[in-house]
């Protein structure tokens, strides 16, 4: 490669951080300019839909896998987080990184068997396995409260000098805060992991993988990793979610969910980082833009699906290939 | 009732519920047949049919025609209505994309799910609305076992659309053409078969199947709401995958195995965790035998 050619690179990588900065800074400042908190509150929910947007990319996106019970692993990190707070009485700051091992395990433990099947018949297995993950939180009533959900998680309190105790309450900017640096720190994460060697390898096997095993890539290990990484990241959104509302319902975690982040990620671009971010910003928040429409609101929603898979079929960004 | 009669009883219950299962499953597995989609609308357009045939029971009834003219124009208007719909869905949302990446196939028919699901429920409301009970409530005593009137209708106008279905499919032109569009499509089309009229045709044959299936349901069931679709969908689905997805013998098979495990599971263990029997019924059999019980193909790739 040319020294020109480098410097290109170089300058265009320059550009992308500092594009990268300014929607940080920018989403910083929300909360000063504009401190309405419903509206904030749509946006840390959005957010949460980007973290597991992030999450899904990895497997559906990075590695090609086509998960369709992806709310499952949101799900027991949020249940795992609220029942080490209410039993144990742990501190989200200490409780989120068991929420997320947790799910982190749990994906890798349902890929050793389902990542035998390929394709749609992966899709249908994992979407089995989100139903039974769901219809087990309604039923084990004695751990999980079945049906009236998990009641009376604790809110998060950070002690900050000078300021003292800050009890997060119900309260929406500390969520948003919280959301957003989570969001960031999750998506440098991402962003390095696809330039990695491993990421490298998840693309190569998207793309052809009896050609990835062939070149001597350990495929089966790879996705494993892929759907602990998934199953972290959203085990990780669901232990902010949990404490965010204090009370989880397995309603929360249901098919439609699962469906959604696929859509984001669709909708994003797949594979692309920046995409799922978007893809999750846009269709999360879109139900609240359209409550002007009232009963009409999921009719329009369902048909602006439609409407973006005919418009953009690659998403609004195309993934690294 | 001894416990054999128990098993037969809980058997017949679920054999009922399998054929009305397979009626949609057949709709599920007829699309994957031919473009290898996962019709995720499918489900509502099944409800549609219920809620269709409801509106034409009502009329009826209110003009005091017989309860055998009303069932049969509900019926019809049933099948007339969701094939018409099945048939402007393939036109106006999948024919569109069907170059496009599969996945994009796969969010649009979730958002058409979204779509019919919310259109019922602003045509009809969000609560449950009572079905007529239609068929005169007769029942019959055979060696200790109890047999309903609904019951044979079910399994009789089931076997009869299966059998005809089987017909179709198997010994006329146009079921010759599906075949072959569900096997190569290009090819299909450089012999000349008109490959996008043949794909509409199917939808609309699916969706009409699901239809009946909606008015069975209704029947049977004698409330009906909107989110019912979604659940009754995924397990007819589940069928058609159990039976081994883009075969038509299979969603049948599939449809009444998992009925019966269903009732049987109802009846022997839990009826909380019914829902769940049919997913791990599907997932252990998806690990031991990737292709269902009926292999038809075996899909590659999302």
């Amino acid at each position: 490669m040319r020294i020109a050619d480098l410097k290109q690179r170089h300058s265009e990588f320059r550009q992308r951080i500092i594009r990268w900065e300014m929607g940080g800074f920018l989403a910083l400042l929300i909360p000063i300019v504009h401190p309405h908190p419903y509206h904030l509150d749509v946006l840390t929910t959005a957010l949460l839909y980007a973290l597991l947007a992030l999450g899904l990319n990895v497997i559906v996106g990075l590695t090609g896998l086509l998960h369709l019970g992806y709310a499952a692993f949101f799900a027991i990190g949020a249940y795992t987080y609220g029942l080490l707070n209410i039993h144990l009485g742990c501190p989200f700051w200490i409780g989120w990184l068991p929420a997320s091992i947790f799910a982190g395990i749990s994906g890798v433990c349902l890929g050793i068997p389902a990542l035998r099947v390929r394709g749609d018949y992966l899709a249908i297995v994992t979407l089995g396995f989100g139903e039974i993950v769901r219809i087990a939180f309604t039923n084990l009533e004695q751990w999980t409260g079945g049906p009236n959900g998990l009641l009376g998680i604790a809110h998060p309190r950070l002690w900050i000098p000078t300021a003292g105790m800050l009890d997060f309450g119900v309260s929406s900017k500390p969520y948003y805060y919280l959301a957003l640096i989570v969001t960031v720190i999750v998506a440098g994460f991402c962003v390095r992991l696809s330039r990695s060697r491993v990421g490298r390898a998840w693309r190569a096997i998207r793309e052809d993988e009896m050609a990835a095993a062939c070149m001597g890539i350990p495929v089966l290990n790879l996705k494993l990793l892929a759907q602990g990484c998934g199953g972290a990241i959203a085990g990780l959104a669901g232990a902010i979610f949990a404490a965010k509302q204090g009370v989880i319902t397995p309603d929360s975690f249901d098919f439609i969910l699962s469906v959604m982040v696929l859509a984001m990620v669709v909708l994003g671009g797949m594979g692309s980082i920046r995409g799922a971010i978007v893809g999750a910003l846009v269709l999360g928040s879109l139900p609240e833009w359209l409550r002007g429409f009232d009963r009409y609101r999921m009719l329009i929603f369902g048909l602006a699906m439609i409407g973006m898979m005919r418009l953009r079929p690659e998403g609004i960004f195309r993934g690294r290939r | 009732m001894t416990s054999l009669q128990l098993f037969f009883q809980q058997l017949a219950n679920g054999l009922t519920l399998g054929a009305i299962y397979a009626l949609i499953a057949l709709g599920y597995t007829m699309v994957y047949g031919v473009i290898q989609l996962i019709n995720f609308a499918h489900g509502e357009v099944f409800m549609v049919g219920a809620y269709g045939a409801l509106s034409v029971i009502l009329l009826c009834t209110a003009a005091h025609l017989p309860w055998p003219v009303v069932l049969l124009a509900a019926a019809l208007g049933a099948l007339l209505l969701c094939g018409g719909l099945g048939g402007v869905i393939e036109r106006i949302a999948y024919r569109p994309i069907r170059r496009a990446p599969r996945l994009n196939a796969l969010i649009t028919a979730i958002g058409m799910s979204f779509f019919l699901q919310n259109a019922l429920m602003l045509c009809y409301g969000a609560t449950d609305r009572q079905f007529p009970s239609l068929i005169p409530s007769v029942r019959w005593d055979v060696g200790g076992l109890s047999f309903t009137g609904m019951q044979l209708l079910i399994w009789g106008s089931s076997a009869v659309l299966m059998a005809f279905l089987q017909v179709l499919v198997m010994s006329t032109k146009l079921g010759k053409a599906m075949r072959a569009t569900s096997q190569d499509p290009v090819a299909c089309a450089l012999l000349g078969i008109p490959v996008d009229r043949i794909i509409a045709i199917t939808f609309v044959i699916g969706s009409a199947l699901g239809a009946i299936g909606g008015l069975l349901f209704g029947l049977y069931y004698g409330t009906i709401n909107f989110h019912d679709g979604y659940l009754m969908g995924m397990k007819a689905f589940t069928a058609a995958v159990l039976g081994g997805i883009g075969n038509i013998p299979g969603a049948m098979i599939g449809g009444l195995v998992l009925g019966m495990l269903e009732g049987l599971g109802a009846g022997y263990l839990s009826s909380q965790w019914k829902n769940v029997f049919a997913f791990v019924a599907l997932v252990a059999l998806l690990l031991f035998k990737p292709t269902g019980l009926l292999a038809e193909r075996v899909a590659e790739r999302a």
